[in-house]
C-alpha cells in the first residue's frame, strides 16, 4: 500500500510539475484518508466552475495518506499548493517546522480555515447488542472498543479528546483521567491509523463499537450496505474541525495563489456546501445545514480551543512522550 | 555510498540529542518491551524457518515431484508481495472470525504470537535459498556412503549433512532474523498494537515521526541498529570459530 500511495505522490510531483499551457493550470491537494470521495467532487464542481468563470482549465491533483505522515512529506518538500489535512496542529507543524506559510494561518478563512466539520460518534454492531448509548457505556467490563492509537493517527486524537472532554464535563476534571484509562483497558487491538481499525472493526469481527469521525461511521454503513451496523450519536462529543489553507511559498514558486485561494474559497459556496453535506460531514453554510438538518443528529459539541487551550497544549499535556496518553499505559502496566 | 550514507545519517541525528533525552526515549521501558518483542519473535521466527527451511530445501533438492518448479517458485513469493498485502492476508486468515482463526481454540491475531506468524512467513525464502545450493552441492552420493558404512538415516543426518550446511543454515538464520527485526508492513495489521504488549520497535519510531520528533525516532532506529549490528557480528565469529574447527579435523 505503501508503494502505491509513493506512487501516487511520484505522478502527482510529475503532473505538478510538468510543462503546461498557458491556460492550463494544475494544483496539488495534500489531504488525509478519509476525504478521498469528498475531494473528487469537490474537485470537478470546482474546476467546471473555473472554467466557466476565467476560461481557464484547472486539474486538482489528490495525494491521500494519513495527516501526520501527509504534513511530514510537506515539510520534506512535496510541493502542494494547498492543504486539507485532519487536524489544525499538523498544519501548524508545516508552518513551524518548514516556515512554508505564517503561524495565523487559521485566521485567513472563516470558521478557523475549516468550510467543514464533523464529530466523533458510535459505531456499533447491528441491534447494538451491548446496549451502548453514550460514552459512560465505554468503560463498562466486556464492551470491547476499536480506535487507533493517538500517537500515530492524527484523527485518533479526536476520539481521545472527545472521551477527556466528556468525563470533565459529567464527572469532573479531576475523574477524566480515570475515565480514558479504563476506556483505553477496554481496547483490544489498537491500530496505527483510522483506516486500520475500521477494518478491524468492520473486516475481522474486533470489538463492540468503533470510536469514528460522524462521516466515516456514514460512509461504512452505506459501503456495507446498512444492514450490519448502526451509528449511535453520544450525548456530547468533540467539534473536529480539519483545517485547510494555502502554502504560500509553494503557490508563490508555481504561480498558483490566485486559483489555490479561489479553490479554498469555493469550499464555503453554497454549491460546494451541497456536495460537502452528500460526503457525509458537515457544512457551514446555514441554509445548506438546514436543509441537511434531518441527515445529523443534534448533539452537544465541545472545541479544542476552549476545553484544552489548542492543540499544541493538548498535544504536550497529552501525547507527548511521559504525556498522560503515556501515563495510561504505564499504569496499566504495573 | 547507498548503504553508509543513510546509516551515518542515523547516528548523526541521535548526536543532536542529549543523553538524557536518549535514555529516555530509547530506553524507556516501552521501548525496551517493544525491543524485546522485536528481537524474541525475530529469532523465534528464524529458528523456525531454520528447521523448516532446511525441509523445505532438502526436499526440493533431493526429490523430484510433479509441480516441484510450481512449489519452488511458490518459496520466492514471501519475497516478491509487498509485505502489506501480506500482513493483511494473513491477518484474515488468522483473525478470530478468519478461515485459521476460527478453528485455533486460541488467538493468534493481534496477540504476540500474530507477530511471530508474520515474521515466519516473510523470513522463510532466506532460509531455503541459502541453504539449497549447498545441499546440491553435497550431493546424494556423500548421503549413500554414509549409508553403506552403517550410518543410520538420522546419524547420517546429524553427522553429515548438517555440519556441511551449517553455515548457510546459521547465514539463512542471520538473515531471516535481520529482515524480521526490522518488518513493518506485514506486522502492522496482525500485531495488537497495544504498548508493553503486541507493539514492535519499528512502530515506536513511526510515532515517533508522528509528533515531528525526528531526534527520537533516530535515537530508537540508532539502538536497535546497535543491537541488530552486535547479534550479526556474533552470529558471524560463531561462523568463523566453526569453520575453523571444522578445518581442524
Amino acid at each position: 500500500m505503501r508503494a502505491i500511495v509513493g506512487l501516487g505522490l511520484l505522478l502527482s510531483i510529475a503532473a505538478a510539475t510538468a510543462p503546461v499551457h498557458a491556460a492550463d493550470v494544475t494544483l496539488l491537494n495534500v489531504s488525509y484518508d478519509p476525504t478521498r470521495e469528498l475531494y473528487k467532487d469537490l474537485d470537478a464542481a470546482f474546476a467546471a466552475q473555473w472554467k466557466a468563470k476565467s476560461g481557464d482549465t484547472v486539474t486538482i491533483n489528490q495525494s491521500h495518506g494519513g495527516s501526520g505522515k501527509q504534513a511530514r512529506s510537506v515539510i520534506d518538500g512535496l510541493e502542494a499548493d494547498v492543504v486539507t489535512l485532519a487536524l489544525a496542529y499538523d498544519i501548524d507543524e508545516i508552518a513551524d517546522k518548514a516556515k512554508l506559510l505564517p503561524a495565523t494561518w487559521q485566521k485567513r478563512l472563516p470558521n478557523n480555515s475549516t468550510p467543514y466539520y464533523s464529530t466523533i460518534v458510535f459505531l456499533v454492531r447491528k441491534g447494538n447488542p451491548k446496549g451502548i448509548h453514550d460514552w459512560n457505556d465505554l468503560v463498562k467490563d466486556g464492551v470491547g472498543v476499536i480506535t487507533p492509537n493517538p500517537k500515530s493517527s492524527g484523527g485518533a486524537r479526536w476520539n481521545y479528546l472527545a472521551a477527556w472532554g466528556y468525563a470533565t464535563k459529567t464527572l469532573g476534571a479531576a475523574k477524566a483521567k480515570d475515565f480514558v484509562t479504563k476506556l483505553y483497558h477496554n481496547v483490544p487491538v489498537l491500530d496505527s491509523g483510522a483506516r486500520g481499525s475500521t477494518t478491524t472493526f468492520v473486516e475481522r469481527g474486533q470489538g463492540d463499537v468503533l470510536l469514528a469521525w460522524e462521516n466515516e461511521a456514514y460512509l461504512a454503513t452505506h459501503e456495507a450496505g446498512g444492514d450490519k451496523f448502526e451509528i449511535v450519536t453520544p450525548s456530547v462529543s468533540i467539534l473536529a474541525e480539519p483545517p485547510v489553507a494555502v502554502v504560500d511559498k509553494n503557490v508563490e514558486k508555481h504561480g498558483t495563489a490566485k486559483v489555490a485561494e479561489a479553490f479554498l474559497r469555493y469550499l464555503y459556496t453554497p454549491a460546494a456546501q451541497e456536495i460537502i453535506a452528500k460526503d457525509f460531514y458537515r457544512p457551514r453554510d446555514p441554509a445548506v445545514a438546514a436543509k441537511y438538518a434531518g441527515a445529523f443528529k443534534n448533539l452537544q459539541l465541545f472545541t479544542i480551543d476552549r476545553n484544552f487551550g489548542g492543540w499544541t497544549k493538548a498535544q504536550t499535556a497529552h501525547f507527548a512522550d511521559g504525556g498522560l496518553f503515556d501515563q495510561i499505559f504505564e499504569a496499566a502496566k504495573r | 555510498m547507498i548503504v553508509l550514507l543513510p546509516l551515518s545519517a542515523i547516528f548523526i541525528k541521535t548526536a543532536g540529542l542529549g543523553w538524557r533525552e536518549f535514555v529516555a526515549v530509547a530506553l524507556s521501558r516501552r521501548a525496551l518491551a517493544a525491543y524485546r518483542l522485536s528481537f524474541g519473535a525475530a529469532a523465534l521466527a528464524a529458528a523456525i524457518n531454520a528447521v523448516f527451511g532446511l525441509l523445505v530445501a532438502w526436499v526440493l533438492v533431493r526429490y523430484d515431484f510433479a509441480g516441484k518448479r510450481v512449489v519452488s517458485a511458490l518459496v520466492d513469493l514471501p519475497f516478491a508481495l509487498p509485505t502489506a498485502v501480506a500482513g493483511i492476508a494473513l491477518t484474515a486468515l488468522y483473525a478470530p472470525n478468519g478461515w485459521i482463526g476460527s478453528l485455533l481454540p486460541f488467538k493468534v491475531a493481534f496477540e504476540p504470537v500474530g507477530v511471530v506468524v508474520a515474521l515466519t512467513f516473510i523470513g522463510l525464502p532466506f532460509v531455503v535459498r541459502t541453504v539449497e545450493p549447498v545441499l546440491a552441492d553435497l550431493g546424494a552420493d556423500v548421503e549413500e556412503a554414509a549409508a553403506s558404512l552403517g550410518a543410520g538415516r538420522w546419524t547420517t543426518f546429524r553427522r553429515v549433512v548438517l555440519p556441511a550446511v551449517l553455515p548457510a543454515l546459521v547465514t539463512g538464520f542471520a538473515l531471516a532474523f535481520a529482515r524480521g527485526v526490522g518488518e513493518y508492513g506485514s506486522v502492522i495489521f496482525i500485531a495488537g498494537n497495544l504498548p508493553f504488549r503486541s507493539e514492535i520497535a519499528p512502530l515506536l519510531i513511526v510515532q515517533q515521526l508522528e509528533q515531528y520528533n525526528y531526534r527520537g525516532a533516530t535515537a530508537i532506529a540508532a539502538t536497535m541498529l546497535t543491537a541488530s549490528f552486535a547479534i550479526l557480528v556474533a552470529i558471524n565469529l560463531l561462523q568463523a570459530w566453526d569453520r575453523r574447527k571444522m578445518a581442524a579435523l
